[in-house]
């Protein structure tokens, strides 16, 4: 064995501080250091003064006082007297409603889209090119102003509902659109409507232990069982017995005219709909694109390896395409929701109630409280960004692929 | 004949191209695979065709009888009735404010229509001095320029009433076309240097020498610090920069004269405008607006946030785990709030955070924010340039013996940046489109104007008209981008090969 | 391999430069390197004396681009020492860059930069990092180009050219910086079968001049013809050196054997 030598140790000199790789980046590091507290010291300080001179301070006390203004949509009860914590969380609340719903029917159109414009007929293909450029190549407040501008002013008054009014209920007299906001049923759980939910949720566990059993057997035996017709009919046909066994226990309320407006059911107000369908619509351009060119990523070979296996077409989409064009496709879709998430604040533009406008509107406005509330709200946001993109993360590395 | 010839074959002759068989081509043919091939898709044919159908019957109408000239809404009713039509557009609103929508409260230059197109009433009220000079009268000045308004035709006064803004935008355009297209020749990128300084000046106006002495000052430091740089490293060279530049524009500790914090350049721009006073008249920005305020801002928004950008994505990638978290951090905060925050923060919050007593004007502020939000975004885009580099060549750059600077400015940063081209021509447009919501903070972007138009007794209640011709002239300018942006992803696939 | 091997021995090898000297170019004493906590360079000693020509081979994965990667500290060892020309391989960054601008490297996927023509391939380096005037530096680009036989194509782009000629162009790109040692890193092993010998060529020609080599590489007709000494690793050490006869003839260690039989054997 040779021995090994150690360097002779040398004196440290303070040029090893800019070229020596051990104390570089350390010095390099921790200039940058001094130079962003100095700065922040800087921001802090002006801040100080900026308050001490206005006569404020800091302090979230505030969300502890009377809100005193009012929400016209809330999803948990609010009146003027509770406090602007509670204004916050009734914004927060519309805020994801709204993003939740936004998402939803955004994954619809687009991925309807998307797969559309990949047809070979070119009307198809030509209207959905043409919707997409529309969609993608306008700026989004614009949509949202059209489609409110449409259900407000485009919309028939409720008195227009009126016997030999020009307009009329849709879905068997059940669904009123007026420029009051929509007007939908109302669900009233009655006696025994719980045992109807249970056997409901029940048969979907079921599904899955259908799923679960056929993936078995069929690795065991090689038999493949008829999953899907199986599925469809757990799916309705307990819960329908249920309903009727139990003596039809869920009934739904219907909106009606009553005086100047509808009474019952429930009203949907139209800057939550223009918000809810100019947010997907503009949204679902972008997935389309996603989705398009999700699918065409995936190789033609891969395709024409399975068909030479001879896996049959849909088996293909299945077990070959999908797979791997959902690797390309959910990343971008996933930021896109985070994008609907927060265009959501452009509630603003007509009178939606998000967390923008309770906590970033009117409570600063009441309170005074400008850097408070908005940091509030900035937390808000980066809260679901981070929570979005962390699920993101999640899902890249579990889909990983295995490489060299 | 054996059994082993019968497998061997030579051709004899070459079989010459043969039409197919009939019943191959033609349209019918073409319709059969492509629009009728099967029940789901004949059936998507038509249910496309009818709602084709069905939207261009229920617009063509509208579009096209629509009242193009007319003074007010009710007018525009008035003549449909008159027509006998049942529904028409009422495009007079845009005849007769599209310039405003262009340009929003932004001023013509008055002296110009007059002296070129107005000059028999001009010089019959007096002339010019006694119109536009020192002491006229301002109501007498207000009425002259009313009539000559009305007088003269709206193109007219788009040329040259606001040819400022145009040549601006027609330079910018020249400025940025050597950027984006590599065959046009290299001179031309001095013009997108210089650009900043000419577009700022055509647009503020004021003195010539507040531009041109930033100008200046910013040569000299670069100029110091590559003298520096050639004989004593690259460090110094921009230390010396940094300080040259910190001299010539803060003039800190009275380096040169004066004591304390004295500002260098006001006083040189004071001296030169006593000198040889040079200038167009100076227009504040509360009077920009208008699709011109989309460009201003999207524009400066993007230019201003690439060389943050890049620092923001080398940072992320770098080995110091602090610089990178810093970097990660801010982009990460930028991105996950919305822009309309930060327009929030930019209208209300920015006042804290300078030092008391400083106040600079709003549309400063939101192009500062833009900038931050755009940076973040950029950043995200020149990081996807940067990883798409093959790792031979940060290998090769090293090898050479290039350190971290050289190798990043002449190997890595000119394809990475030359690969998110496409991506920072999306994130502009996306940053395009986003500009209308400065409308929250109180600047005029083209959907505040319809709301400003709106509010005239002339076209109350008028929405469709308007929010069209708005949203053609973004469309019109976000497809031709995004065209642009396709053609160079295609342009790259084929270079790479 | 036979093939490359006669088209190398065809060729008359002009000895009289090929000397090797007593000064030492290089000197690895019980260098070390880990990879997390895989050991994948264990106890090397190497001296390299000015005029070697060096053939490493060894299976994939053995360490031997690590270790040439190690010499211009592309790679950072952990631990013993290296001396490159004199100058010993430290944390100190001006030692890094003085040997990186003394030792030429060639890649096995040549590493051109694509967006530069192939003269300013050449010159960038002297220009940036030796501060030589560009039109000296162009000239001696335009010399080297002329040596790897392709001064024609000075004004052309990496993509335009052949995989062969790329690659003679990274050799040239590297002597620009006039090295005095050249790390060659499986420079053949990207190339098609016909491209190979005019990038054997060249190296036998940089051999011819007396240049002070190291090849990773697996043509054993080029290791015969030109090298003096053959390296075989295996398992992060070296296993087996000698003069090319006396390896391929009669190989010691069993491991050097099974991989001789392996690549010859066919």
């Amino acid at each position: 064995m040779a021995e090994v030598t150690i360097p002779p140790r040398e004196a440290f000199r303070l040029s090893q501080l800019l070229y020596d790789a051990r104390y570089r980046s350390l010095t390099i590091q921790v200039i940058a250091a001094m130079v962003l507290m100095l700065s922040l010291a800087w921001l802090v300080d002006n801040t100080v003064q900026n308050l001490a001179a206005l006569g404020k301070d800091f302090s979230f006390a505030f969300l502890w006082t009377t809100a005193g203004y009012d929400i016209n949509q809330q999803i948990i009860p609010f009146s003027s007297q509770d406090t602007h914590a509670r204004a916050a969380l009734v914004g927060i609340l519309n805020t994801l409603v709204l993003a939740v719903m936004g998402c939803i029917l955004a994954t619809i159109i687009g991925v309807l889209v998307g797969v559309l414009r990949l047809s070979k007929n070119f009307v198809v293909s030509g209207i959905m090119t043409f919707y997409v450029e529309a969609m993608r190549n306008t700026p989004l407040l614009i949509w949202i102003l059209i489609v409110f501008a449409v259900m407000t002013e485009a919309t028939p008054q409720p008195r227009e509902f009126r016997e030999g009014g020009s307009a009329a209920m849709i879905l068997w007299d059940s669904v009123a659109i007026s420029n009051r906001g929509v007007f939908v049923p109302k669900p009233l759980w009655g006696d025994g409507s719980g045992v109807v939910v249970a056997v409901f949720l029940l048969s979907i566990l079921g599904i899955f232990i259908l799923r679960r059993v056929a993936r078995k057997r069929q690795e065991q035996t090689g038999q493949q069982l008829p999953v899907f017709r199986v599925s469809l009919a757990l799916f309705f046909l307990p819960a329908l017995i249920a309903f009727f066994v139990m003596g039809r226990p869920i009934t739904l309320e219907l909106p009606e005219l009553g005086g100047f407006n509808f009474v019952g059911g429930i009203q949907i107000r139209n800057s939550l709909i223009a918000l809810w369908l100019a947010l997907s619509l503009y949204t679902s351009a972008f997935i389309a694109e996603i989705v398009r060119s999700g699918i065409l990523a995936v190789s033609k070979g891969q395709t024409e390896a399975a068909f030479a296996l001879g896996i049959q077409p849909n088996r293909t989409m299945q077990l070959v395409i999908l797979p791997q064009a959902l690797r390309v496709i959910i990343p971008p879709l996933i930021s896109q929701f985070l994008n609907l998430t927060k265009n959501s604040s452009l509630a603003l533009a007509v009178g939606y109630m998000d967390v923008r406008s309770t906590l970033g509107g009117i409570t600063i406005n009441q309170t005074g409280r400008e850097i408070e509330g908005i940091l509030l709200l900035g937390t808000f946001y980066l809260i679901v960004s981070l929570i979005i993109s962390s699920v993101m993360n999640l899902y890249n590395s579990s889909v990983k692929l295995k490489e060299r | 004949m054996s059994g082993q010839s019968s497998i061997a074959f030579v051709r004899g002759d070459i079989i010459p191209p043969a039409p197919p068989p009939p019943g191959q081509t033609g349209v019918l043919r073409w319709m059969r695979e492509n629009l009728f091939s099967s029940v789901t898709n004949t059936l998507l044919t038509l249910l496309s065709l009818y709602l084709i159908w069905s939207v261009l019957s229920a617009v063509m109408p509208w579009t096209l009888n629509g009242v193009w000239v007319a003074g007010s809404l009710n007018e525009c009713r008035e003549i449909r009735d008159a027509r006998g039509l049942e529904t028409a557009a009422c495009w007079a609103v845009i005849n007769e404010r599209w310039l405003q929508l262009l340009f929003g409260f932004y001023p013509t230059d008055d002296r110009l229509l007059a002296s070129l197109f107005y000059a028999e009433p001009l010089a019959a009220a007096g002339g010019m001095d006694a119109i536009f000079g020192a002491g006229s009268n301002a109501t007498t000045r207000i009425e002259f320029v009313n009539a000559m308004k009305a007088d003269l035709s709206n193109l007219t006064i788009f040329f040259f009433g606001y040819w400022r803004p145009l040549v601006a935008v027609a330079l910018l355009v020249v400025a940025v076309a050597p950027i984006l297209y590599a065959n046009l020749p290299r001179g031309l990128l001095w013009l997108s240097l210089a650009y900043p300084f000419i577009g700022v000046f055509l647009f503020w106006g004021g003195s010539v020498w507040g531009p041109a002495l930033v100008a200046l000052g910013l040569v000299a430091a670069l100029f110091l610090g590559r003298l520096v740089a050639g004989r004593s490293g690259l460090l110094a060279g921009a230390l010396t920069a940094l300080g040259a530049f910190v001299v010539i524009f803060l003039n800190p500790l009275g380096v040169i004269g004066h004591s304390g914090l004295f500002p260098l350049l006001p006083h040189v721009k004071g001296v030169m405008d006593g000198l040889l006073p040079m200038g167009l008249p100076a227009i504040p920005s509360d009077q920009f607006g208008g699709f011109m305020l989309a460009i201003i801002i999207g524009t400066s928004g993007i230019v201003l946030s690439l060389p943050i950008g890049i620092l923001l994505a080398l940072g992320r990638q770098s080995t110091m785990p602090f610089i990178r978290w810093v970097c990660v951090t801010f982009i990460e905060v930028i991105r996950g709030v919305p822009l309309i925050v930060w327009l929030f923060v930019a209208s209300t919050l920015l006042k804290y955070f300078l030092p008391p007593g400083s106040n600079f004007d709003a549309l400063l502020r939101v192009i500062i924010l833009v900038t931050l939000f755009a940076s973040a975004y950029i950043a995200e885009v020149v990081r996807g340039g940067l990883a798409a580099l093959p790792k031979g060549q940060y290998e090769a750059a090293d090898s050479l013996g290039l350190d971290y600077w050289k190798s990043m400015r002449l190997i890595v940063l000119p394809q990475a940046l030359k690969i998110s081209i496409p991506g920072i021509v999306n994130t502009f447009i996306g940053l395009f489109k986003d500009t209308t919501l400065v409308v929250f903070v109180g600047l005029r972007d083209p959907l505040g104007l319809t709301n400003a138009i709106r509010a005239t007794p002339e076209w109350n209640g008028i929405y469709w008209e308007l929010y069209i011709f708005v949203a053609l002239l973004f469309f019109t300018f976000c497809f031709f981008m995004s065209r642009y942006s396709m053609y160079l992803e295609r342009k790259l696939q084929t270079d790479r090969r | 391999m036979s093939e490359f091997q006669t088209s190398i021995e065809d060729r008359q090898i002009d000895r009289s430069q090929m000397k090797v000297s007593d000064e030492i170019a290089i000197e690895i004493t019980d260098m070390n390197k880990w990879y997390g906590t895989f050991h994948v360079l264990r106890d090397i000693n190497l001296t390299v004396n000015r005029g070697e020509r060096i053939v490493v081979c060894g299976p994939s994965g053995s360490g031997k681009s690590t270790l040439i990667r190690c010499i211009n500290a592309l790679e950072e060892h952990q631990k013993g020492t290296i001396t490159v020309d004199g100058t010993t391989l430290s944390t100190d960054l001006k030692n890094i860059d003085k040997v990186r601008s003394e030792v030429g490297m060639v890649f096995q996927h040549f590493n051109l930069f694509p967006h530069l023509t192939i003269l300013e391939n050449c010159t960038l380096a002297p220009i940036w990092v030796r501060q030589v005037p560009k039109r000296e530096a162009e000239e001696t680009a335009m010399y080297f180009l002329e040596k790897v036989k392709i001064p024609e194509q000075a004004l052309k782009y990496p993509g335009q050219l052949s995989g062969g000629q790329q690659q003679r162009v990274a050799i040239a790109r590297s002597l620009c910086m006039r090295p005095r040692i050249m790390l060659f890193d499986e420079p053949t092993s990207a190339l098609d079968p016909e491209m190979i010998k005019e990038v054997l060529d060249t190296m036998i020609q940089l051999a011819e001049e007396g240049m002070t080599m190291i090849c990773v590489t697996h043509e054993m007709g080029f290791a015969q013809a030109v090298a003096n000494r053959v390296i075989f690793m295996d398992q992060g050490q070296i296993i087996e050196q000698n003069e090319p006869k006396a390896f391929f003839n009669n190989p010691q260690n069993d491991r050097t054997k099974l991989f001789l039989s392996q690549i010859l054997g066919h």
